[in-house]
Parts: C-alpha cells; structure tokens; sequence
C-alpha cells in the first residue's frame, strides 16, 4: 500500500497507553475523552433536571414548598436552561458523541491533535466547576434568565447578582476555549484524517452533522464570548458597553449611554445557531439510525446533506426572531420573518425524507428506533410551533408565555434528547461491549414519550391563556382560569414521573455494564464504519495494524443483488457475494441485474 | 467550484473498485496543520469582526468620543503606536525568514531569525502597555469613555493572541531543539509566520480604526448602516 496515513505513521500514538492514569485520566484517546465529556455532561444535565423538578413542584403546587422563594425560583430557570442547552447538549452531542463516532465513522485511528483534545475535556471540566461554585458562592448563583440579559443582570436586586453573574460569564468564556479547542480538532480531522476512499460525500450523515455543528459553533461561540468579555468589563471595571445611565434602587448608577439591545443582537447572533449547533448533530444521528433499523438506505442522501450545509448558513441570517418584542425597525421584522420561514423549508424536506426512508421499510422496533421514531414526533411538533412564532403579528401575543416554553422544550429540549437516547442505545453495544436490556429500554421510551406529551402539551394552553414565563407564582389575573392551576399540576406529575423514569435509564446502564449479554461486533448489521473495527469495544488505535479502506457510501441496506441484507463500506465489490441471475430476475419489478446493480434500492434523488 | 462538484457526487453509486472516489492524498502533517490555522484565524476574525459591529453601533451614541482627531486628543499624535506597529512589522518579516532559512537548511539562520521575530514582538507588547501608560497618565481611564473602553478592549484582546502566538512558537523551537528536524521545523514556523502575518493586518485594521476621528468613524458607521 502506498499511501500512508498520518496515523500509521509510527509516532508516539501508537505507543500503548499503559497506566491506569494515562489511559483513564490523562487520556489521549479519543474514546475515552468522549466518555469523560458524556458522564461529566449527563451529570450536569442531572442537576438540571433537579433544578426543573424543583421549579415544576412550585408551579404546580405553590406555596407547599417554604425553601424556593422568588429569587431561587429565577434562579433554577437560569441555571436549567444553560446548563441543558450548552453543558448538557452541545457538549453531549459534539464532545461525546463528536469525539467517539467521527474518528471512528471516517477511519481514523483518533483525532489529528490528541493532546489538544484532551486539554479540551479538562478545560471543560474547569467550566463545568465554575458553574458548579456558583451555587455557593453569596448570593447563589445568577438569576437573570439564561439569556443574561443587560442590565438587570448584573444589577442589585436580581439573584445572584455579584458572584453568580460572574462566575457564569467566566465559566461561558472557558467553555468557548474548551469548545474551540475541540471543534477545531473535529473539522480538521473530518477534512484531512479520512481513510482511503472516504469521500465527503460518503461520510455518514452524523458526521456531517457534527462537522457543520462545529463550524457553526466555531463561528458563533465566538459572539456568546464578545459579549461575556464585555458584560464581564461593564460590571467589574464600570465600563459602559450594555450599560445605560440607570437608576437603581434608587441610586443613579456611574454608568451611561450603553446599549442592552446591543447585547440582545450579540446573544442571539450566537443564540439561534446554538439551536442548530444542537440539532444538526441530532439529524445526522438519527438518520444513521432510522436506517440502520429500517434496514434501508436514507431517502435522498445528497438532499440531506445539502440540507445540513443550507439550515447551516440560513441560521446566521434569524436571529432577531427572538426580539420581535425588543423593538426594531418594522422591515427588520419582516425580514427576519422572511428568512425563519425560508430555513423551514430544508428542515421540513428533512422530515419528509426520515418518513420516506420508514416507508416500506423493514423496521425493526429496537429500542433505538423507538426513540427516533420518537424524534420525528416531537420534532415535527416543536417545529410547526416554530412556524407560528416566527411571524411577528403571532409573536408578539405569545412572547413570553408559556407557548414559547412549550415550543422550545419540543423543539430543543426533548428532541435533541430523544435523539441522544437513540444514540447511546443504538452505539452501546460498540462503546461498551454489552447489550443494554430492551424491556427496561422500551419501558424507559414509552414513559418518557408520552411524559412528554402530558408535560408540553397543556403548555400550548397556558400560553394562549396568557400564563407568562419565569413567573415564580401567577398572583390573582383576571385572564387566567382557576383551572389553569389544575393543568400546572397535572404538569408536575407528569414531570416528576418523567424525571423519576430517567432512573430507569441510568440502572439500565449500570445492571448491563456489570452482567448485561455481551454484544457481537455488529449487532444490528450497520454498513457504516464504526460498526467494522476488529475488536468490541475498539482499542486504542481502532483498527489493528491496517487502516479500512472504503468502497462505497455507508447505506447500503437490502441491495437487491446482494445476499446479506446490508454491506459494509470498506467490502469491496468482489468480496459482495451476489444472488445468482435467476433469483434476481424474479426480485420485485422485474427489472435487470444491471440496472439495479447501478442504482440500488429505490433512490431517485 | 470544488465543493459543488463534490456535493454533487452521487456516493450511492458503486464503483468497481472504489477507486474514483480516492480521497487525495490529504493526510499529511503540513495540511493538517494549515486547514486547523484557517479555522483558527477565521474564529478570531469572527471575534474581532463582532467587537468591530459593536463599536461601530456604540459610536454613534452622543458619548462617544474618538481618540484622535482634534489635537488635543491623545492619538492624533500616533507616533508611538507607529513605533509599535514597526516592532510587529520586523517580527512578522523575521518568521518568515525564519521559514525560508529553515528550507534552506539553514540552521543558524533560522535560529536568529526566530529569535528575533520573539524579540520584536514582546517589544511591541510593551510598546503597547507604554501606550496603556500614557492614556492613564493623560486621564484616559478605562471607562472615562466609550471610546477609551474600546482601545484597551481591543488592543488586549489583540496582545493575548500575539502572546499565545509566542507560546507556540517557543512549543516549535523546542521540539527544533529536541527533534533536530529542520524539515518539521520549516512548516511549523511557516505556520506561525502566518499567523503573525495576520495578527499583523488586523493590528493595521484597528490601529486605523482607533484613530480615525469622530468624522471618518460616523461616515464608516453610516456606510454599514448603523
Ligand atoms: C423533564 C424535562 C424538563 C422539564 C420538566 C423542564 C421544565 C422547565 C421549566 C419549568 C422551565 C421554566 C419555565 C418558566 O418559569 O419560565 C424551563 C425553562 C427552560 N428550559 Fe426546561 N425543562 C426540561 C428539559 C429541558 C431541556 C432538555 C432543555 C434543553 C434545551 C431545556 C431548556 C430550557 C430553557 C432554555 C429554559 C428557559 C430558561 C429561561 O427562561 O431562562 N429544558 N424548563
Ligand atoms: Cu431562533
């Protein structure tokens, strides 16, 4: 073989890891920097969904509980909502499962910068503590609502106003090094580290998905930063960048002629891509898996991943849609209207090609699957919410309701979680070696789904009631119903039910790593190239002493001339073993051995 | 262009051998570390691309006074940020030389030119906290203006990317000094020599853009249409 790959060449990588330390902690392995990323971010997106079970117990049962008062209530929505869009999902999803599929789906024996990857975890981690101190520095942790916004955040009188602001703006800027960190890693290995045969256009759908996540983040992480450098210097060296000549309590502060709308910009200009930097991961990922299990080929390949580029760039161009209500220009709104409406068109195309890639199918209802059928649900659910709030005349009703909190926990809060539950049933088996128990899985699926229906579903109601967001308690409103209070209830039991399922989870992992049955290579016939590796789980180096080399795309499920129901990418064409002419002849429409042989199983993009 | 044609390809086609679908021979050290610089140079312009939308917007509040334009004020004189600005200029000269010695193979050359290059740039990081010195000495205090409050933004902003730029550059000298490999050495340098080149314009770009007077800022602000 004359091409050598950077991996193969012997450089220190290869060089076995051999101490406890230097293979579980200090590791430069890609696998376990992925574990290390998805504990430490399931850990924190526990606390999240603590900090959510605790707002929903006051909401649905005020004044029962005496330790959450106004401010602590302000202070669980903050911190549950950033630690669950940034910590939990973005982390999840491009540190997990960015760093455990992409060397493994593109033939790499790790990422092109190990020991960067590693400085990345551990700069996370950092993040992940400042955040964490925050709950118990004086005062607690801040207030402000996730969106930080100017000035009420940094002022007296909003929670958390003096370390927990600070801390959190601190720990947002070392996420973005720790982000930055990793994601250039992840774009260069995706362009420069592929093995042979490997082209962009036969890359697995997650990888795309990841790898225009990680440029999106590399684009807009950067503006989330600008503005927490700034906020950082209007409240600690009294500079007036957001800051307006304000009174406060009374007092006239030294500050003067700054813009808070000017953050609002800045933060959404990161905001909306963060949406995308969630969800496009989660669209790669689950389409591998609708494939996988419904052992077909991904309807319209070439469209999904000309999708991902276009919702990828459509999403710099929306992001005042969440500052209808902020006052701007009206051609601004309507622009911006304009362009929301315009990214819906290639993510609709992407549902509609999920729904054809089940269509006659051969669905296998694994646990996996269940959850990515789950996906399309919810997903098109928060979706069509989307399409109403993204007109301005609709919005302005709606903003700041419980519509709104409606839609994005459909949108991105259940969705993408949905999908990263796919995700760790579908690659368990590979990262673990073990097989997790189906009937606790399905359990596990069923109460989470129709959890979340019961939970998000009388929220659109609230909302057209008028119930307002980040309302620790409702007072007495003439617009809203006693009833409503009985719907707040029935919505905390539903979470706390669903919250409380998510043990079902975490035993399920627990009782299977210590005796779940033992996973074959490839359990569920996957023709991607994670799914090849000589050993289960992979070793350091994933694939021996040779590289695979790739021979075609990574869904070719049921080709019709072929004997196994699926082959794997790095199976050259001599090594397929074919039906023999007079079985084909007979197969479905009759059409010849060629023709089929050129264009398989039914895609006509 | 390149990447439509790829987007193009239709990957659900088997070919015999796989073989027109060939990556090119992408993975080598070289590539890698340029297409990481790309992205790590297109992220920085993206910050300083942000702080610029931002100071365009907070000029054109009432408050907002430039540094230079009227005599009085501390940056019409400029001369020490032109000081500053050659210091920067002969270090990115210096590591680019550094690069061309190394494919020479010449050693001794490329050694002084990389010190040299270091040299000059620490001395323009204390040119600019001369400058840092002067304002405060004038009464130009962080958050006396916007305007100041924008020229310690940026110009720290800019120092700590020169700074971790230097921290770079000391990683590949040692490992000139560990691994004798003048080679590796060549293309790693040439990968700090762009680096510097660039940190070099956008030092252009903001040393313009922080003295220009009120006037030039309003017309470019009306220009991007703030
Ligand atoms: C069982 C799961 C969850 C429950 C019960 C839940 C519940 C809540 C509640 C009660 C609020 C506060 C509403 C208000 O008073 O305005 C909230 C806010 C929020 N949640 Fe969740 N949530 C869950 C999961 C998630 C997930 C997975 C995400 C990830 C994107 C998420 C993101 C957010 C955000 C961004 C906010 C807004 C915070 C703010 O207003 O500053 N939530 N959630
Ligand atoms: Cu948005």
């Amino acid at each position: 073989m004359t091409h050598i790959a950077i991996a193969d060449q012997p450089e220190e990588e290869l060089h076995e890891p051999s101490s406890f330390v230097t293979k579980y902690i200090w590791s430069q392995d890609h696998k376990v920097i992925a574990i290390q990323y998805s504990i430490t971010a399931i850990f924190v997106g526990l606390v999240a969904l603590v900090l959510s079970g605790l707002m929903r117990l006051q909401l649905g049962f005020p004044d029962s509980f005496s330790f959450i008062d106004p401010s602590a209530y302000l202070q669980f929505v903050t911190m549950h909502g950033m630690i669950m869009v940034i910590y939990l999902l973005t982390a999840l999803f491009l540190g997990g499962f960015g760093n455990y599929l992409i060397p493994l789906m593109i033939g790499a024996r790790d990422m092109v910068f190990p020991y960067l990857n590693m400085l990345s975890y551990w700069v996370y981690l950092l993040a992940v503590i400042v955040l964490m101190a925050s709950f118990f520095v004086p005062g607690g942790p801040t207030g402000a609502g996730w969106t930080l916004y100017p000035p009420q955040a940094i002022l007296e009188g909003t929670p958390g106003a003096g370390g927990g602001i600070l801390l959190m703006l601190i720990s947002l800027a070392i996420f973005i090094v720790a982000f930055t960190m990793g994601g250039l890693n992840y774009v260069t290995t995706v362009l420069q580290a592929r093995t042979k045969g490997m082209t962009l256009m036969r890359m697995p759908l997650s990888v795309w998905g990841i790898f225009i996540a990680t440029i999106l983040g590399l684009l807009a992480f950067p503006a989330l930063l600008v503005s927490a450098i700034m906020m950082l210097l209007d409240m600690t060296v009294g500079t007036s960048f957001f800051m307006p000549a304000i009174v406060s309590l009374g007092e006239q502060l030294d500050y003067s002629g700054g813009s808070p709308i000017l953050f609002q910009h800045l933060f959404w200009f990161f905001g909306h891509p963060e949406v995308y930097i969630v969800a496009l991961p989660a669209f790669g990922i689950v389409s591998d898996v609708l494939s996988v299990h419904a052992r077909k080929n991904i309807f319209g390949y070439r469209m999904m991943v000309w999708a991902i580029v276009i919702i990828g760039g459509l999403s710099f161009i929306v992001w005042a849609h969440h500052m209808y209500v902020s006052g701007m220009n009206p051609y601004f709104g309507f622009f911006f209207a304009t362009t929301t409406l315009i990214i819906a068109v290639p993510t609709a195309l992407k549902v509609y090609n999920w729904v054809l890639t089940l269509w006659r199918g051969n669905i296998h209802l694994t646990t996996a699957m269940l959850f990515a059928i789950g996906f399309i649900f919810t997903f098109t659910h928060g979706g069509l919410t989307g399409l109403f709030l993204g007109n301005v005349v609709i919005d302005l009703p709606l903003s700041d309701t419980y519509f709104v909190v409606a839609h994005f926990h459909m949108v991105m809060g259940v969705s993408p979680i949905m999908v990263l539950f796919a995700a760790i049933y579908h690659w368990f088996p590979k990262i673990t070696g073990k097989h997790l128990h189906t009937g606790l899985g399905k359990a596990h699926f069923w109460v989470t789904f129709l959890g979340t229906y019961a939970i998000y579903l009388p929220m659109h109601y609230l909302g057209f009631l008028g119930v307002p967001r980040r309302y620790y308690a409702m007072g007495s409103t003439e617009f809203v119903p006693d009833s409503a209070q009985d719907l707040n209830a029935s919505i905390t039991v539903s979470a706390l039910i669903v919250g409380v399922a998510q043990l079902i989870f975490i035993y399920n992992v627990i009782r299977s790593l210590r005796k779940g049955e033992k996973a074959e290579s490839n359990p569920w016939g996957a023709a991607s190239l994670e799914w090849q590796t000589p050993d289960t789980p992979p070793k350091h180096g994933n694939w021996g002493p040779a590289l695979p080399v790739v021979y075609r795309w990574a869904y070719d499920y049921s080709v019709p001339t072929a004997k196994q129901d699926f082959i794997p990418q790095n199976m050259s064409e001599e090594e397929v073993e074919r039906v023999d002419d007079s079985e084909t002849s007979s197969t479905e429409g009759g059409e010849d051995v060629k023709n089929i042989g050129d264009e398989p199983v039914g895609d006509n993009p | 262009m390149k990447i439509f044609r790829t987007l193009s390809e239709k990957p659900w086609i088997p070919h015999p051998a796989g073989s027109e679908f060939l990556a090119k021979n992408y993975q080598k050290e070289i590539f890698i570390g340029r297409t990481a610089l790309r992205f790590f140079i297109s992220v920085v312009s993206v910050i300083f691309f942000l702080f610029t939308i931002t100071f365009l917007t907070r000029s054109q509040f009432p408050d907002f006074q430039a540094l230079a334009g009227e005599p009085w004020q501390p940056l019409s004189d400029a001369s020490h940020l032109w000081l500053n600005t050659g210091a920067l200029l002969i270090s990115s000269i210096a590591l680019h030389w550094a690069h061309v010695s190394a494919r020479k193979n010449q050693l001794n050359g490329a050694i002084a030119s990389v010190m040299i290059g270091a040299f000059f740039a620490l001395l323009f990081l204390l040119g600019q906290i001369l400058v840092w010195k002067q304002l405060i000495e004038l009464g130009y205090y962080v958050a006396s203006n916007p305007a100041n409050s924008y020229f310690y933004l940026y110009t720290s902003v800019h120092g700590l990317h020169l700074l971790g730029g230097l921290f770079a550059l000391a990683y590949v000298t040692l490992q000139l000094m560990k691994k004798n490999s003048l080679v590796t050495f060549s293309s790693s340098v040439r990968l700090c020599a762009v680096y510097w080149h660039f940190l070099l314009i956008l030092w252009l770009f903001l040393f313009a853009l922080l003295t220009s007077s009120t006037d030039t800022i309003n017309i470019i602000a009306q220009l991007c249409g703030f």
